[in-house]
């Protein structure tokens, strides 16, 4: 294991301002010794995923609230594959119906995180995703 | 209390060992916890009852602390109230300093406006949700927009895809407006609208239907949120930078209280900063010095302060810790007293007393258990309640998930009925008046909110403190805090970090895709049916209106009364004003 650390870019896709999460989640990964990217508010698919590619990140993360997440998820994975970043790990939190869990996971992403979630939860599913064991699967 | 004596709270606070990384925003005066100067009975007490069974049985925790983290001690009583004077801190209601209320019947004479925030969809679903509303004893609407209509887009705008009719209701035009308030009588019903940034513009698409519908301006009453500036603090939902937007919100209270004497221009709300994790005295400190920042803009442009305070009106957020609630709302009164009378020298009993709406704690819901939520929100309500609240929403018990289902909505209406008609809590005026507990609170709510609202003055007033990101900052770092301590499971949310259990899903309303599919349709058709011509007329007048400093209501009335769209409205003045970006902090 090397001692690069694991770089995550926070993101918040969509007209939505409400940033509580993000900004919780952001810190929290920083307070894990990861390297934290914000993006800000009102990102489109385009923006989160080049600077996903110029920051070089190993995980994006994604808080949606609005119901938005089935028009900007699978545009999102989509610019990631052209841009050949299919290594990346996206996930999301927010507020996700149950039912639409499994078409989001089909269109690649990794987990959907929702209300009620602990930050530490979310540390330790990164840090088990990218542990050098599970990248050679 | 006069501004000397207070004391500074920030300064003289203990920090708890187990969060001594985090930093505390506020906690009371020692100082006030050390001149404390308890009766021989209570020394006695302390001595032959209390020590004994300490020594027995420990209490549960080391520190008793609020929801905000703000310390709570053992027991209240008169020490506590050392130099509290019924007569000049409590007072009665109806009266100087509101501690009790700002009518002297309160819910005797009559109860407060059951107004449930409700919106989805395209305008004729929500014209349905409120005609069913009303028919089940509601008593004032209240519109929430989609996210689209907040940010000043047009529902078939890039940027709006994904997001049309699911936040709230999409309204593009006035032809929207139209369908929204069809068979509803603008002069009999009150109407709250949640929007802000482009406030003016969806204001005049109302004025304008109740002038179709031949209501007198002078007549109808209802609410603008109209709060730009809890918008850069908490919700974000801006357009323009401060300068522009500060000026559009006094454009409405200089066009309100010539047009319509019972409409609420504004509505300064700390809701939307609860919501983004603040302590209820910090919720209190910035709502109190946003309504500052708006009357010191107001007298600037030249307004008499009397001609406009009295339709100011507030909004709070009910959340779960139940005293500190009522505190919050009791020093609320107070403080705006104060402040009307002496640092604006207001002469209207009315520009004193402070109105406010409340809404229960949507960030309290959980997705866990969603049931329970009908339990907490009614604990909450009850709060506002006790409070003196003037109108408040119940959330429902789904919301957590989604926008509420006819049936959720239901027993959210439900609870406020039970609380004024079976509860007896609405028999007697102020009914906890006098507790120590309370009225110990309720001071020192009032002192934390006096501290910052003092920082806030140091800083320049609120746009300059906004720009410098210091509520945003306070704000993230109370939310953070109280993230720990979730994680921690040092506060305890049942369902959530304790008391788990395995559930199966609730059903919950989908707004679908059509939604988009209608308004794109509507908004070609109505493209295609108006005068162009006129149209670009007004919108030009418009524009070289807002490069000037005339009042731009007129202006907007008459571009949206030609049918120009809200997205069309907001671009016009986007081109003169330019947008806002915030330094995101994390």
């Amino acid at each position: 294991m090397t001692d690069k650390k694991i770089r995550v870019l926070i993101a918040k896709p969509g007209l939505d301002g409400h940033d509580r999460g993000a900004k919780i989640i952001a810190r929290a990964l920083r307070d894990a010794g990861m390297e934290v990217i914000y993006t800000g508010l009102r990102q489109t698919p385009e923006m989160i995923a080049s600077a996903a590619a110029q920051e070089d990140v190993d995980v994006i993360g994604l808080s949606i609230l609005s119901g938005a997440h089935n028009a900007l998820c699978p545009r999102l994975m989509e610019l990631l594959r052209e841009k050949g970043m299919t290594d990346v790990i996206v996930l999301i939190g927010g507020i996700i119906p149950e039912a639409d869990i499994p078409d989001l996971k089909k269109a690649g992403i990794a987990e959907v995180f929702l209300p009620g979630t602990s930050t530490q939860d979310i540390v330790e599913f990164i840090r088990k995703r990218l542990a050098p064991s599970a990248q050679k699967a | 209390m006069p501004k000397e004596e207070r004391t500074s709270s920030l300064t003289t606070s203990a920090e708890p060992e187990s969060r001594r990384t985090l930093s505390r925003t506020s906690s009371p005066t020692s100082s006030s916890v050390l001149s404390r100067k308890p009766s021989a009975g209570e020394l006695e007490w302390e001595k032959n009852v209390l020590e004994p069974t300490l020594e027995k049985s420990p209490e549960r925790a080391k520190e008793f602390t609020t929801i905000s983290d703000y310390p709570i001690r053992r027991l209240y009583t008169p020490a506590d109230l050392d130099g509290w004077s019924p007569e000049t801190d409590l007072g009665y209601p109806g009266e100087p300093p509101y501690t009790r209320g700002i009518h002297s019947t309160m819910y005797r004479g009559r109860l407060w406006t059951m107004r449930q925030f409700a919106g989805f969809g395209a305008a004729e679903d929500t014209n349905k949700r409120f005609r069913y509303l009303l028919a089940q004893g509601q008593t004032g609407l209240s519109v929430a927009f989609d996210l689209p209509t907040l940010m000043g887009y047009d529902s078939d705008h890039a940027l709006s895809e994904g997001e049309v009719g699911k936040c709230g209701v999409a309204i593009s035009s006035l032809a929207d407006m139209e369908v929204l308030f069809d068979k509803i009588p603008l002069a009999d019903v009150s109407t709250s609208m949640t929007i802000n940034s482009p406030a003016a513009i969806i204001w005049a698409m109302y004025l304008a239907v109740a002038e179709k519908q031949g209501a007198d301006w002078k007549k109808i009453s209802g609410t603008l949120q109209n709060d730009i500036l809890k918008e850069y603090i908490a919700q974000k939902e801006y357009i323009y930078p401060p300068g522009p937007s500060m000026r559009l919100v006094i454009d409405t209270f200089e066009f309100g209280t010539k047009q319509t004497p019972k409409f609420n221009a504004i509505s300064i709300s700390g809701y939307h900063i609860r919501e983004a994790g603040s302590t209820a005295i910090q919720e209190l400190a910035f709502t109190l010095r946003d309504g500052i920042e708006y009357v010191d803009w107001a007298i600037r442009r030249g307004l008499e302060v009397d001609d406009f305070a009295p339709r100011l009106s507030f909004f709070f957020n009910a959340h779960n810790d139940f005293f500190e609630e009522i505190a919050k709302y009791r020093a609320a009164r107070r403080i705006w007293y104060k402040t009307m009378r002496e640092r604006f020298g207001a002469k209207n009993a009315r520009s004193w007393a402070l109105r406010f709406h409340t809404q229960t704690a949507g960030c309290s819901l959980t997705a866990q258990q969603p049931y329970n939520n009908v339990v907490r929100t009614a604990l909450q309500a009850l709060a506002a309640v006790l409070g003196g609240t003037q109108s408040l929403h119940t959330n429902s018990l789904d919301e957590a998930w989604a926008l509420p289902t006819e049936f959720a909505a239901t027993v959210a209406l439900r609870t406020q009925q039970i609380i004024a008609h079976e509860s007896g809590v609405t028999n007697t005026v102020d009914p906890l008046g006098g507790s120590y507990f309370v009225e110990t609170l309720t001071g020192e709510v009032e002192r934390g909110a006096w501290d910052y609202i003092e920082k806030i003055d140091a800083l320049g007033g609120m746009v300059n403190a906004i720009e410098r990101a210091y509520p945003q900052r306070e704000i993230s770092e109370a939310s953070y805090r109280y993230q720990v301590e979730v994680d921690r499971r040092e506060k305890i949310i049942v369902g959530v970090n304790d008391f788990v259990a395995e559930e199966k899903a609730i059903d919950t309303l989908q707004i679908d895709e059509s939604v988009a599919h209608r308004q794109a349709e509507r908004l070609r058709k109505l493209r295609a049916e108006r005068s162009g011509a006129e149209v670009d007329r007004r919108l030009k007048a418009l524009r070289k209106a807002a490069e000037g400093d005339e009042n731009l209501m007129p202006h907007i009335y008459d571009a949206v009364k030609a049918y120009a769209t809200l997205g069309e409205i907001c671009d016009a003045l986007r081109d003169v004003f330019g947008i806002y970006e915030e330094v995101a902090i994390t």
